[in-house]
């Protein structure tokens, strides 16, 4: 059952930002940016089709990647709360990248090495992609936070609004632990440090200091989202809400 | 990024389609500097697979032939056939050419 759950929010995760990305579609700054940010949210909703694809495997009852990703409502999706978050202007959008991905790089390091081949393969394979997602937003970073004194600003600004969100991508539960135990998980808060350093590094290349710290927003493992990931899910279920099971 | 509000700097670019191949001029796309321009060639054209390396160069640093004078370039090679190596008859044991 927690395997389920653990597999499931490594999908919810890649798939709300694979569709966060996708609004970006015909409204980049440049078209160059638009088929970047595309390529990203495809990379990312590849992942969620395999990882919720396992997801139902696992769990047994017929349910394959399409049903969890569409026909779930709010309290039943378990992504962090970070990728959930509304695009706001293109530097909010990088920001929120530059942290997410970052984290999944060093994630994936460590889930590519899990005793379960199930997902060690998928980890691997999603590795090659997020280190170029990193390496993309680290570059936005610099080059926004570097830049002119507006983007300057606006870079900061996104920051400071996804900040609050990423302490809960190192946060540990029972899910986590029964992972582990399975030879499936990975010990996330041991990952933070690293990420700090990662982070860190950038932002000093790109003149900037860290957001303040603040307490933590928790709770989207549990399905305890903000409002919203609800507009977000009624524009890319709306298909398969009014017209069940359609396919082309 | 001199002035922001400009539209960024075109760049040609160039994919090798896989060792050993030349790398072949596919297209262009604007960027404000070679990474950048890098990057985006990357996510252009280098999405399904096409190459294995990229060149960027800033289009402004081609220097094209003048199309008005295309007449007197390239015609007088038109009845010069015998510069094609065609005129040889290759014996039968030779292979691969």
């Amino acid at each position: 059952m927690s395997l389920t759950i653990y597999a499931q929010r490594l999908g919810d995760d890649s798939l709300i930002l694979g569709q966060r990305l996708s609004e970006w579609c015909g409204h980049a700054p440049a078209i160059e940016v638009d088929l970047s940010l595309a390529n990203v949210a495809l990379d990312l909703i590849g992942q969620a089709s395999h990882f919720l694809g396992l997801a139902g495997a696992i769990e047994g009852k017929g349910r394959d990647a399409d049903a969890l990703a569409f026909r779930r409502d709010v309290m039943d999706f378990t992504n962090c709360l970070l990728v959930e978050q509304p695009n706001g202007d293109f530097a909010q959008t990088i920001a929120r990248q530059f942290l997410f991905s970052h984290y999944q790089v060093l994630f994936l390091e460590r889930l590519a090495a899990a005793q379960d081949e199930r997902f060690a393969a998928i980890a691997a394979k999603a590795l090659k992609e997020v280190s170029y997602h990193a390496t993309l937003a680290s570059d936005w970073v610099v080059r926004l936070g570097d830049g002119t004194d507006e983007s300057k600003a606006r870079m900061i600004a996104g920051l400071d609004w996804m900040w609050r969100f990423a302490d809960e991508l190192f946060v540990m539960d029972d899910v986590d632990a029964a992972a582990i135990t399975a030879g499936a998980g990975v010990d996330k808060a041991a990952l933070r440090p690293a990420w700090d350093q990662r982070i860190d590094a950038v932002l000093a290349d790109a003149g900037l200091v860290r957001p303040a710290a603040r307490r933590a927003t928790l709770g989207g493992r549990t399905g305890r989202h903000s409002e919203h990931l609800g507009h977000l899910l009624s524009e890319m279920q709306f298909l398969q809400r009014a017209y069940p099971g359609a396919t082309w | 990024m001199s002035d922001p509000k400009k539209e960024w700097p075109l760049w040609e670019v160039f994919v090798r389609g896989k060792g050993g191949l030349s790398h072949r001029h596919v297209g262009s796309v604007h960027a404000a500097d070679a990474k950048m321009a890098i990057e985006h060639a990357r996510d252009t054209y280098t999405r399904r697979l096409e190459g294995v390396s990229l060149w960027v160069v800033p289009s402004a640093q081609i220097t094209a032939s003048d199309p008005g004078e295309a007449a007197a370039l390239f015609e007088p090679a038109e009845d010069k056939v015998y510069r094609h190596p065609t005129f040889y008859s290759i014996p039968d044991h030779i292979k691969h050419i």
